[in-house]
C-alpha cells in the first residue's frame, strides 16, 4: 500500500515537513513494515514553469518531419524574468523547438527550463538543433514522468487549468508530494486504505486522527432517499455457509460529463498510490477506494439491462472482462448480472459491456460486501488479482457500503458536473464483528507485561472496539473495519503493539534438562565431518530432475519396470518434474559446472533425503483447520508420507594430488569410489559388503554393489564412458551412492572395547592361484574363516595373471598377520593357522598354493 | 710411502718416533677412509709397532718385560690417539649426512587435500549447538509433507491470503495433498503430537517455495525454527531466548527488536529485527526472521490444552542468516557447488 503523504496529513497531523521516511519509522512500530519511498522529485527538479505559447511556426525539414519553432512567455505578462541559468532569457519568452503538434497559439503548457533535470538523468540545457537554439522544451506527460501518452503536449487547459505563464508547474502537478510503501499483512484488510493507515499513525504517534468515513453524509439537505435500481441477492450454494453477497448498494448519479478531467491533485494522488488515470468515472472509484478502502464500480446506467441479480453464476456463463478477456465461468464464481446475463465477477473485476464511456450520462455506484473466500476462490481460478479482490479477501469494513457510493457520487457531482439523484438502493445486511471474552488476565499471561486494566481498555478503544464488563471478563466488541479480531489473542496483539512491543521484558526461560543430540544426529555430523577431512567438499543440490535422470541414475533396474517416482504438479521447470530418487544427478551436476570453471580434480559429496511413493499416497481428505483430529486419523496421513531415506553420495575426478616435480601425482579411479563408500561404513563402525554389481550408469565390469545385513543398499565404481561423454564429465569420473539411513540405523549404538594383545604378532604370506572370475573379497573371506581366531588381520598385497599362471586363472596374494591374546605363537601356531587358511581355499575355491 | 723399518723392541727412541708417526697419520686422516687406512698402517699385521712386538718372542727373558711395557704402553698412546680421532670424524660425518639431505621444505606437495563441509550445513549444526547447549534438543520430520501439518494444523486456512504467503510446490496427484514443505513448522506440530510436555525443539531443515533462483531467491532453502510449549511461557521468555541466541551468533553487542507483525500460527505476532553491528556498510538492523506466541488453535490442533499451556515459536532462514552474518553476496554461490565457495570456510563458519 502506497500512501501519498499530502493524503495522509488530511486526516491526521502528520507534519509538513515529515518525509516519506518518517512516516514509514512511525508506522512500523504498530506493524505496517517499510517497503519503499516514490518520490518524483528524486528524478525530477526543475526549473518546470507554466508557458503560455506566443508564436508556432512550423518549419518543414529535409527528412520529411515538421518541427514548430515557438516563443514561449514563460513569466506573467508583463513581468520580467527572475530565474537565472545560462539559457534562460531574462525577457522571460523562450524560443523552443518541437516536434509535437497538438497545441495551439494561446495555450497553456509544461515549459521545463534549462538547468531542469527530467526522468532518466535527462538534463534540459539551450542547445542549437534545426537552426534555432532551443533554450528549453514543451513537456508531454511522459516526459515528466506523469503518464504514458508520449505523442502529447500536456497543454494544461485540457485539464482544467489555466494558470498564470510562470506558475511552478511542480507545483500546480503535486510532483512535490511523495509516498510512503508499506507492506500490509492479510490480516489487517483495513490498512489498504488511507482511512486505516491514517487510524494506525494516530495509534503509532497518539495523536488525533480525523475519520474520512465520518466527513461523509448521506442525507442531503432534507432530501430522503427514494429506492434506487432494483437489485436482488440469492446463493443457493453458499461456501461454508456464508451467503457470497451480504450487502449491496446501488446509488445513481445523472447527467455527468464522462470526459471532464481529472485534476492534478488527483491525478497526482493515484499515481503515488501506484494507479493510472483512466477517466473521471473511474479514477474517483479508484480514488475512493484508496480512501476509504470499499471497492466500488461504476456502470453505466443506461447499458444495464433491468434490475441487478447477484448470484452464482450458471454452467456454462461467459463474461467479457474489462481486460477485454472472454471468460468461463464456474458455478462457485459469484456474479453482478442484469437481465442479459453476468456483468461482473463479484469483488473481481467488472465486465466491459457495462462499462463507463465516453457517452456515458448516469451512473449507477455499486458499493457491495462480499465473502472473503468466494472472492478469493474466483480470483484463484481466473488468475485475476486486483486491488478490489486484494481487500475483500482481506476483510472489508461492512458499514462502508453507503457511505463509498455515497462518496463517489460526491466527488461525481463536484468533478464532472453530475447530480445526486437520491436514488439508493441498500439490500441485505453485513454481519458485524461479534463480541470476545477477554480474561483481563490474558494480555499479562501471553506478554509478561503487566498491563493496567485502563491500559488494556483505552488501547482497546483505541482500535475501535467498545469494551463492556461481563463478571470478570471484558466483552470486547471489535470495530466493524475489524474482521481479523476474532480470538481473546488477537486482542492481547492489539493491547501490546499500541502499548509497544519494547516494553516487553526479557527472561531466559529454563528447559528440563536436555539430551542433547540423538545418535542418528551426532552419527551424521561425524559421517559430515569424516568426509570432508577426508577430501570431499560438500554440495547441497535441488532435489528436481527429469524423470530420465532418476531412471538412469536411481536403482539398477531389476524389474524392467519404470521406476517409481514422485512428480510436483507446478514445477518450476517442466523438464525436471520429478523428485529426486537418487543424489548423484545433481552432485554430477556440480562437478561439470567445476570442470567446466577450470577445476578437474574434484571431489564432491551431498547428502539429502530422496523420496519413494509408497502404496498409500498422502491422504484423500485432510482434518479440519484448528482442532486435534485424534489418533486414528494422525495414523492415516502419516500412513501416506512418502518414503524418504537420507541418501549420501561422493563423486570423483581427476588427481587427488596433483603431479609435482619428482613427486607423481595420483589419479582417482573406480576404487577411490569404493573407499568413499567404506569410509561412510568405517565412520558408522559397521561392516559394508562389497561384490561386483551392476548398474545401468555404471561401467560394466567397474560397479560395486553395496550390502549391509545382505541387503543392497548402493552402488560404487566408474560411471560408464557413454554417461561420462553425454554429461561431459571428466573420463573415469566415479562415484558411489549408498542409502545412509539405513547404515546409521545399523550403526552400533555403544561401541565395546576389545583386549589389546601386548603379544608379538607373527606374519605370514600366502600366494593363491584362483580362477579369475573369483573376487578377491570372497577369497579373503574364505582365508578369514579358515584361519580361526588367530588372524588379527589379513591385506591383499599383489594380484598376477599372466606368465607362469593357467590362462583364466590369477595369482593373488595376501599377508597374515597373527597373534594370540595370552601368548607369543609359535612359528608353528602361526603355519596351523595358515593351513587352515589355504585348506578351506582349496576346499571352496580350488585354490592352488603359487 | 716407504715401509718403515721395524724398530728393535728395546730401542726407546725408535719405538717413541713410530708411535709419534702412527699419532700424526691419525691426526692427518680428514675423514673416515683416511683413517682407516691410517689405522691399518700402524696397527694392522705389517705396522712396524706389531712387527716388533712380535719380535719380543726372540729376546732374552729379562728383556722381555721391560720391551712388554714399552711396547704396551705406545701401543696404549696410539689407541687414544686413534679413539679420539674416530669420534671427531664421526661426528663430522653424521653431520655431513644430515647437512646433505637437506630439503627445499617450501616445495612440500600437499597430499590428501581436505575437503570441505558446506557452510549451510556449518551453520545448522551451530545454531542447533546454541539450542542444544540451552537444553532444547533437535526435531525433524519429512519434507514431502501432507498439507494438513504444513498448512491446517498451522491454522492456515484453504481460503486464507495467508495460503498464498507460501507459494507451494504441489505433489501429484493433487488429491492426495501433499506438498514440498513450505517451512519446518510442521515440525513443530509432530514435535507437540510426539513427545511429552513440556517442549522445547529446535527444527532446522530443507524448505521449498516456487521461487525463481536468483541473487536472493532460492525454490530450495534452509531453515530453522524453534518451538517452546510449557506453562507459564510469555513473550518476555520468547525475547529472552531470541536475545541470547543473537549474541551467540553475532557477538555480544547483538540487540533484537520486535515489531508487530502476522503469522497465522502465532498470536501476538512480531517480526524480528537483529542490529548487526558488523555489518557491511556500517551497523544497522537487520530483518531476521518472525516469530510469537502460539496460537490457541494450532496448540488444540495438536492435542495441547491452550488454557494450561502457552507457547512460544521463531523462524528464521538460514541462507539469509549466511548472508548478512558471512557477507554472502549472492544466493546462487550457495546451491551452484563451486568448490571454492565451501573450501573458503573450510569446516568452520
Amino acid at each position: 500500500m502506497r500512501i501519498p503523504l499530502s493524503w495522509i496529513r488530511e486526516y491526521t497531523q502528520f507534519p509538513a515537513s515529515g518525509t516519506a521516511e518518517d512516516l514509514m519509522a512511525e508506522l512500523v512500530q504498530v506493524g505496517l513494515e517499510e517497503e519503499d519511498v516514490h518520490r518524483p522529485t528524486d528524478e525530477l527538479s526543475g526549473p518546470i514553469v507554466v508557458g503560455e505559447v506566443l508564436e508556432k511556426i512550423p518549419e518543414p525539414q529535409s527528412n520529411g518531419k515538421t518541427i514548430n519553432w515557438c516563443q514561449v512567455r514563460v513569466v506573467p505578462e508583463g513581468a520580467a524574468q527572475t530565474l537565472t541559468h545560462e539559457g534562460i532569457d531574462p525577457s522571460g519568452i523562450q524560443g523552443v523547438v518541437c516536434g509535437a503538434h497538438n497545441f495551439e497559439v494561446g495555450d497553456k503548457v509544461v515549459v521545463t527550463l534549462p538547468g531542469a533535470v527530467l526522468p532518466g538523468d535527462f538534463r534540459i540545457a539551450a542547445r542549437k538543433t534545426y537552426g534555432h537554439v532551443s533554450a528549453g522544451m514543451i513537456a508531454s506527460v511522459r516526459e515528466l514522468g506523469i503518464g504514458e501518452d508520449h505523442d502529447g503536449i500536456l497543454v494544461l487547459s485540457r485539464l482544467g487549468l489555466d494558470p498564470e505563464p510562470g506558475t511552478d508547474a511542480m507545483e500546480l502537478l503535486g510532483l512535490y508530494d511523495s509516498a510512503a510503501e508499506i507492506n500490509v499483512t492479510p490480516d489487517r484488510g483495513y490498512a489498504f486504505s488511507l482511512r486505516g493507515i491514517a487510524r494506525e499513525y494516530s495509534h503509532a504517534t497518539g495523536t488525533p486522527f480525523i475519520d474520512p468515513a465520518a466527513q461523509i453524509s448521506t442525507t442531503k439537505d432534507d432530501d430522503a432517499a427514494r429506492p434506487g435500481h432494483e437489485v436482488s441477492l440469492t446463493d443457493d450454494t453458499p461456501i461454508y455457509g456464508v451467503q457470497g453477497c451480504s450487502r449491496f448498494v446501488t446509488h445513481k448519479v445523472t447527467g455527468i460529463d464522462p470526459t471532464a478531467p481529472t485534476p492534478p491533485w488527483m491525478a497526482a494522488r493515484l499515481r503515488l498510490a501506484g494507479m493510472r488515470t483512466i477517466s473521471i468515472a473511474v479514477d474517483v472509484s479508484n480514488y475512493v477506494m484508496l480512501e476509504l478502502g470499499q471497492p466500488n464500480h461504476c456502470y453505466d446506467a443506461a447499458k444495464l439491462d433491468g434490475g441487478i441479480e447477484v448470484r452464482r453464476a450458471g454452467v456454462g456463463e461467459q463474461l467479457t472482462t474489462l481486460d477485454e478477456k472472454v471468460r468461463t465461468l464456474d458455478a462457485e464464481d459469484l456474479v453482478i448480472a442484469d437481465q442479459s446475463g453476468p456483468i461482473g465477477i463479484a469483488g473481481v473485476m467488472g465486465g466491459a459491456r457495462t462499462e463507463v464511456d465516453s457517452t456515458t450520462s448516469a451512473v449507477i455506484v455499486e458499493a457491495a460486501h462480499f465473502d472473503p473466500i468466494s472472492v478469493s476462490r474466483s480470483k484463484r481460478r481466473h488468475k485475476l488479482p486486483s486491488e478490489a479482490s486484494k481487500r475483500f479477501e482481506r476483510g472489508v469494513d461492512p458499514l462502508l457500503p453507503p457511505l463509498a457510493a455515497q462518496r463517489v457520487v460526491d466527488l461525481l457531482v463536484q468533478l464532472a458536473g453530475g447530480t445526486d439523484s437520491r436514488e439508493v438502493t441498500d439490500a441485505g445486511a453485513a454481519a458485524l464483528p461479534q463480541p470476545i471474552r477477554l480474561d483481563p488476565a490474558l494480555p499479562e499471561r501471553l506478554t509478561g507485561v503487566a498491563y493496567t486494566q485502563e491500559q488494556i481498555s483505552s488501547t482497546l478503544g483505541a482500535i475501535g472496539a467498545e469494551v463492556g464488563q461481563e463478571g470478570e471478563q471484558l466483552l470486547v466488541t471489535p470495530p466493524s473495519w475489524r474482521p481479523d479480531l476474532t480470538i481473546p489473542a488477537a486482542l492481547v496483539e492489539e493491547i501490546a503493539r499500541l502499548v509497544g512491543y519494547d516494553k516487553i521484558p526479557s527472561r531466559l526461560p529454563v528447559p528440563p534438562a536436555g539430551r542433547g543430540l540423538t545418535t542418528a544426529q551426532q552419527r551424521r555430523r561425524g559421517v559430515y565431518a569424516g568426509m570432508a577431512a577426508a577430501g570431499f567438499t560438500e554440495v547441497l543440490s535441488y532435489p528436481f530432475y527429469s524423470e530420465a535422470a532418476n531412471t538412469r541414475f536411481g536403482q539398477a533396474e531389476d524389474t524392467g519396470k519404470p521406476m517409481p517416482m514422485l512428480r510436483l504438479a507446478n514445477p518450476i521447470a517442466s523438464q525436471h518434474p520429478a523428485l529426486r530418487t537418487t543424489v548423484l544427478p545433481g552432485l554430477l551436476e556440480a562437478l561439470r559446472r567445476n570442470v567446466s570453471r577450470g577445476f578437474t580434480d574434484v571431489a564432491l559429496f551431498e547428502s539429502g533425503s530422496v523420496f519413494h511413493p509408497k502404496a498409500q499416497l498422502g491422504s484423500p481428505s485432510i482434518p479440519e483447520l484448528g482442532a486435534y483430529p485424534g489418533e486414528e486419523v494422525l495414523a492415516g496421513l502419516d500412513a501416506g508420507i512418502p518414503d524418504q531415506p537420507l541418501h549420501i553420495a561422493a563423486a570423483l575426478s581427476g588427481a587427488e594430488t596433483a603431479e609435482l616435480p619428482g613427486v607423481p601425482g595420483r589419479r582417482r579411479d573406480w576404487a577411490d569410489a569404493v573407499d568413499a563408500a567404506q569410509k561412510v561404513a568405517d565412520l558408522l563402525r559397521v561392516r559394508l559388503e562389497v561384490v561386483q554389481g551392476q548398474h545401468q550408469a555404471f561401467h560394466p565390469g567397474r560397479t560395486a554393489e553395496l550390502r549391509f545385513n545382505g541387503a543392497r543398499i548402493g552402488h560404487a565404481g566408474e560411471l560408464h564412458p557413454k554417461v561420462i561423454e553425454e554429461l561431459d564429465l571428466p573420463a573415469r569420473t566415479s562415484v558411489m551412492e549408498l542409502d545412509l539411513s539405513v547404515l546409521i540405523e545399523g550403526s552400533p549404538e555403544q561401541i565395546s572395547a576389545e583386549p589389546i594383545s601386548t603379544f608379538p604378532p607373527t606374519t605370514q604370506d600366502v600366494s593363491l592361484i584362483v580362477a579369475q572370475e573369483l573376487p578377491a573379497a570372497e577369497l579373503e573371506a574364505t582365508l578369514v574363516e579358515g584361519a580361526g581366531e588367530l588372524l588379527e588381520s589379513i591385506e591383499l598385497f599383489d594380484v598376477y595373471a599372466g606368465e607362469h599362471i593357467e590362462a583364466g586363472h590369477k595369482s593373488l596374494a595376501f599377508g597374515l598377520r597373527f597373534r594370540a591374546e595370552d601368548r607369543t605363537l609359535t612359528a608353528e601356531e602361526a603355519s596351523a593357522a595358515r593351513a587352515g587358511s589355504v585348506a578351506l581355499a582349496q576346499q571352496r575355491h580350488g585354490a592352488v598354493q603359487r | 710411502m716407504s715401509t718403515p723399518e721395524t724398530p728393535h723392541p728395546l730401542d726407546e727412541s725408535a719405538i717413541d718416533h713410530a708411535v709419534q708417526q702412527a699419532v700424526d697419520a691419525f691426526a692427518a686422516a680428514g675423514d673416515l677412509e683416511e683413517l682407516k687406512a691410517a689405522r691399518l698402517a700402524h696397527t694392522g699385521d705389517k705396522a712396524p709397532l706389531v712387527l716388533a712386538n712380535r719380535a719380543i718372542g726372540s729376546l732374552d727373558k729379562t728383556e722381555k718385560a721391560a720391551a712388554g711395557k714399552l711396547l704396551g704402553g705406545a701401543r696404549g698412546k696410539m689407541q687414544k690417539a686413534l679413539a679420539a680421532r674416530t669420534q671427531v670424524l664421526e661426528v663430522e660425518h653424521a653431520e655431513r649426512i644430515l647437512l646433505e639431505e637437506t630439503v627445499d621444505v617450501t616445495a612440500a606437495p600437499r597430499r590428501r587435500p581436505l575437503g570441505a563441509r558446506h557452510p549451510l550445513s556449518v551453520l545448522q549444526e551451530r545454531v542447533s549447538d546454541v539450542f542444544i547447549a540451552m537444553g532444547w534438543e533437535i526435531a525433524e520430520g519429512p519434507e514431502v509433507e501432507s498439507e494438513w501439518f504444513n498448512f491446517d494444523a498451522l491454522n492456515i486456512a484453504p481460503d486464507h491470503p495467508s495460503r498464498e504467503m507460501q507459494d507451494t510446490f504441489f505433489v501429484e496427484p493433487p488429491e492426495a495433498h501433499l506438498v514440498l514443505r513450505t517451512h519446518t513448522s510442521p515440525v513443530q506440530i509432530r514435535s507437540l503430537l510426539n513427545r511429552e510436555l513440556p517442549v522445547y525443539v529446535l527444527c532446522p531443515g530443507k524448505t521449498f517455495r516456487t521461487d525463481e533462483l536468483d541473487a536472493t531467491h532460492t525454490p530450495v532453502f534452509h531453515q530453522f525454527e524453534g518451538l517452546a510449549v510449557d506453562k507459564g511461557l510469555t513473550m518476555a521468555d520468547l525475547k529472552g531466548t531470541l536475545e541470547h541466541f543473537a549474541r551467540q551468533m553475532f557477538g555480544p553487542d547483538a540487540a533484537i527488536r520486535l515489531r508487530p507483525s502476522y503469522f497465522p500460527f502465532t498470536e501476538p505476532s512480531a517480526e524480528l529485527d537483529v542490529w548487526h553491528a558488523h555489518a557491511k556498510g556500517g551497523p544497522r538492523w537487520v530483518e531476521w526472521g518472525g516469530c510469537g506466541m502460539m496460537n490457541p488453535a494450532v496448540l488444540r490442533a495438536a492435542g495441547v490444552d491452550p488454557e494450561e499451556y502457552t507457547g512460544f515459536a521463531f523462524g528464521m532462514g538460514i541462507e539469509r542468516t549466511l548472508m548478512f552474518r558471512n557477507g554472502v553476496p549472492d544466493m546462487r554461490d550457495m546451491i551452484e557447488g563451486d568448490i571454492r565457495f565451501s573450501q573458503h570456510f573450510g569446516m568452520e563458519v
